[in-house]
């Protein structure tokens, strides 16, 4: 493995990160060649929890397939989900009810919100700050609360199905989501006196891990990695879905091309989702909550698209279908994958600390990547 | 009343009355050395508990609260695990350097013992160049790194142990000098004499802002030394997993962890002996009521009540502060740390020579 | 001027991170914050949600009869092959052969606990049930029948 490579001179450090390692989330591998402290070339391996999600979605019927993309960025399964449901509904072009798109788009934002919640503690304690971690894990809490009342369960729900919705919302939901905003935006002031703020963080993040915009769209890279270099990819603002485009909400861009860029959009990510569900938890409308499909569901004989923005950049969905009740052949686009090939970019010549805070910032999970 | 220095004269005289003074000599070193080391064990254990406590509750949880009452005996449950753990040794490493290791640290944190005033009168050695003797020993802790990391056939050990040499290096220099200007103020460099001089007011209060910088860049210049977050660089957890002892397992890695909590003890001991007037209890002025009360309170507790807030108070950063990175912590040290603390030095015998202090 | 700056960044600095400090000091004197559960301690007090999907089980009602009319409709829906229905005919009293269920073999150890089944079942004989300590010494043990032994179906249910 290492012969590969090719291109270590003499005295440099070859080193592993990963599979095991406390700063992968998970197991990716990092081969990274080392001169002294400084980072001279990052070659992630992959395949490590390579679980052939997309092979197996051909072997499930319409209605089945959505359930394993909960297991490809678990953080944001809802949004994994909506996609599915998406390019189902588009393929056999059925109208959703207003009720199933308005809860949609509100669970869909609780999860970015719990997402990012997640990458917040995770990020700082990638940096050595370990307390953050469990201050997040208190609001996400609330939000996982809400989801197993209202879906049943708290990581992988399945509750956004073809057709609407799995189950309608729960008595609760509405009061326990306006107790969450209002509990949020109290606490939202610690994260910026934890960390936000602090001297240490700062100069961990400023300046380190230059993305420029143009590097940023020839690697591919989306969501608060590409945002926070300045690039506009929000597909709720560029391909709209659902009802984003009757809310009113911001981009959110920064235009440091560093880590703290990518920090900042990701924090004020989370008070323009917050923005969007106050809109809409008031005005969820009356009415079904499931369009009425057929039994059996078959997608017409063609190829299928279709993308959202789940909580770490664009999520693409292609579906070719030959007119059966399984696809013919599936493709996830997934967003980890391609805003992890730009990492050895953003870390040649940093210093190691350097890296982990980079990975941070990129929010991986690795299954994402992986599939 | 019954104090540690009584309990020591006595000691003392029933030796020298039943034997030789050779023997009597020899028998005080057996028990110094077994009760440094018991003090050792009962440090660990507390220091332990401590820091998970303080954690936890920085951290909205309960932290360890399932054996024994509230959980006090946990670390001795961590202990015993530890003792019966496999200690590895990895295939390609130096076996001797790499078991011989925590042996180094330890021994050098106890060495350190040797010259604090635990109270009145209490003292193991009164060696009248105390403090110079714990600046030059407590630079040998970084040999037991150093070796730790080189013997152990690994990388993220190396580069932690390089890491922990560059880091201990540069921050003994400004806590060499936030030492020295309290041996300028007091004009002594036994720990016993220092604390004697601070009978009137504590140095921190006595020397005005000079002091107050000296125990500010003292705590930092510390909490680098003893490798503790934020400076935990020669760990770094999330960077080289557990840096210098990552091969290390068993009682090996519990003998490198207790020499850190010893250490974290031994320099808030210092701090709290140049600063905060050791096992000299807290007077005002002329209050004699007040002082009278404060005298009754006896000098050990004193002693560890100061010694335990300054680690409260390094505990405290670790659980709230980011790590920085090796250059970074580099700058702060040499560009920041070291010209304040010369700045300092210079403003503080001005002070010490116009006689300013109180 | 360089040494106001200077002053200015140290003072900035150490302002920050006594920031830092006052909140986690605040979490460390108020321990009304802490949120720990206390979970096999508070397992009597513990409320699950009504619809959490812990496993799929059959209610049965007093006389030990249930709903299920073993029409596989569940088996289909299932991506993970986790229901098995296996069928009988019954003899209904007119003389005519109908099908029934024999068993219900439910695998827990392959569910995911999608809800697909329940949402497929045409006369709701199964349910999901909020129960979550699910650990046993044999997985052996995860493989479930859910009707019970000598249990029908009740009547009006087709």
């Amino acid at each position: 493995m290492f012969e590969e490579i090719g291109t270590t001179a003499e005295g440099d450090l070859q080193i592993n990160v990963g599979p095991q390692h406390p700063a992968t989330h998970g197991v990716l591998h990092l081969v990274l060649t080392l001169n002294g402290e400084t980072i001279k070339k990052v070659e992630p391996h992959l395949g490590y929890i390579h679980r052939s999600i997309e092979k197996m979605c051909e072997s499930l019927t319409y209605r089945q397939f959505s359930y394993v993309t909960s297991r490809m960025d678990y953080l944001s399964s809802h949004i994994n989900n909506n996609a599915c449901a998406l390019i189902v509904e588009k393929g056999l072009q059925v109208d959703v009810p207003e009720r199933a798109k308005v809860i949609r788009v509100i669970i869909d934002e609780l999860t970015r919100i719990a997402s990012h919640e997640l990458w917040w503690g995770a990020m700082a304690m990638d940096l050595g700050a370990f307390t953050p971690f469990f201050h997040a894990f208190r609001e996400r809490e609330t939000i996982n609360e809400i989801m197993e009342e209202t879906c049943g369960a708290r990581l992988t729900m399945n509750y956004i199905v073809p057709g609407g919705l799995m189950m309608d919302i729960h008595p609760n939901f509405q009061k326990k989501v306006k107790s969450f905003i209002q509990l949020f935006r109290s606490k939202f002031d610690e994260y910026n006196e934890l960390v936000t703020g602090n001297i240490i963080f700062q100069n961990r993040m400023k300046g380190v891990g230059v993305l420029s915009p143009e590097d940023a769209i020839s690697y591919g890279c989306t969501g608060p990695a590409a945002r926070g270099s300045g690039v506009k990819c929000d597909i709720r603002k560029l391909y709209p879905y659902e009802i984003y485009d009757k809310v009113q909400f911001d981009e959110v861009l920064e235009t440091g091309c560093d880590s703290f860029a990518r920090y900042m959009v990701r924090l004020k990510e989370m008070l323009e989702s917050i923005k969007i569900i106050e809109q809409l938890i008031d005005n969820i409308p009356e009415g079904e909550f499931q369009a009425k499909t057929k039994a059996v569901l078959k997608l017409p004989k063609g190829e299928f698209y279709q993308r959202v923005e789940t909580a770490r950049g664009e999520l693409g969905v292609y579906i070719v279908s030959e007119g059966g009740t399984t696809p013919y052949r599936i493709k996830y686009r997934s967003p980890g994958f391609s805003n992890l090939s730009a990492l050895d970019h953003m870390a040649r010549g940093s210093k190691l600390g350097d890296l982990i805070a980079m990975m941070g910032t990129l929010d991986l999970v690795i299954p994402d990547i992986d599939r | 009343m019954l104090s540690f220095s009584q309990i020591a004269s006595d000691v003392d005289q029933w030796l020298h009355k039943v034997c030789s003074p050779t023997w009597a000599l020899v028998f005080e070193m057996v028990i110094i050395g077994v009760s440094v080391i018991g003090l050792f064990a009962v440090l660990g254990l507390v220091l332990v508990l401590m820091e998970r406590r303080v954690a936890a509750w920085m951290q909205i949880r309960l932290g360890p609260n399932r054996v024994g009452p509230q959980g006090l005996l946990q670390s001795l449950a961590d202990t015993l695990k530890l003792l019966v753990k496999e200690g590895m040794t990895p295939g390609g490493s130096d076996k001797f350097l790499f078991n011989l290791a925590p042996f180094i640290a330890m021994i050098a944190a106890m060495l350190l013992m040797a010259p604090i005033a635990f109270a009145s009168n209490f003292q193991i050695w009164n060696i009248n160049i105390g403090v110079l003797y714990v600046s030059a020993v407590s630079s040998l802790s970084v040999i037991g790194i150093l070796m730790a990391g080189w013997a152990s056939n690994n990388k993220y050990s190396l580069m932690g142990a390089m890491r922990s040499g560059a880091q201990i290096v540069s921050y003994e220099l400004s806590a060499g000098l936030s030492i020295l200007t309290i041996v300028v103020l007091s004009g002594n460099l036994g720990l016993n004499d220092i604390v004697l001089s601070q009978k009137d007011g504590w140095w921190i209060f006595k020397g005005h802002i000079p002091a107050i910088i000296a125990f500010i860049i003292f705590m930092i210049a510390v909490t680098a030394e003893t490798n503790r977050a934020p400076f935990d660089l020669a760990e770094a957890e999330s960077e080289l997993t557990a840096g210098f002892h990552t091969e290390y397992s068993g009682m090996k890695f519990a003998l490198f962890f207790l020499a850190e909590y010893i250490n974290v003890f031994i320099v808030c001991a210092i701090g709290a002996t140049l600063f905060l007037g050791g096992w000299m209890p807290f007077h005002i002025g002329n209050l004699e009521g007040f002082n009278h009360v404060m005298d009754y309170i006896p000098s050990s507790i004193w002693f560890f009540g100061k010694t335990f807030f300054l680690i409260f108070l390094i505990m405290w950063f670790r659980w709230t502060f980011p790590r920085l990175r090796i250059d970074q912590l580099l700058n702060l040290e040499w560009k920041y740390l070291l010209p304040i603390s010369m700045f300092n030095i210079i403003l503080v015998t001005v002070v010490a020579i116009m006689k300013w202090y109180f | 001027m360089f040494i106001t700056n200077y002053i200015k960044n140290v003072f900035g600095a150490v302002k920050s991170l006594a920031v830092g400090m006052k909140r986690t000091g605040y979490y460390f004197t108020h321990h009304k914050e802490i949120i720990t559960e206390q979970y096999p301690d508070n397992r009597d007090t513990l409320v699950l949600a009504d619809r959490f999907k812990g496993e799929v089980v059959m209610p049965h009602n007093e006389n030990n009869e249930h709903r299920c009319t073993g029409c596989t409709a569940c088996e289909l829906a299932c991506p993970n092959g986790t229901i098995k229905v296996v069928t009988k005919f019954d003899i209904t009293p007119e003389g005519k052969k109908k099908k029934a269920v024999d068993k219900l073999v439910y695998h827990l150890e392959l569910c995911t606990m999608c809800n697909l089944c329940v949402v497929a079942c045409p006369s709701d004989a199964i349910k999901m049930a909020p129960t979550f300590e699910h650990s046993v010494f044999d997985r052996s043990q995860l493989t479930k029948v859910l009707n019970q032994p000598g249990s029908k179906i009740m009547d009006g249910v087709e």
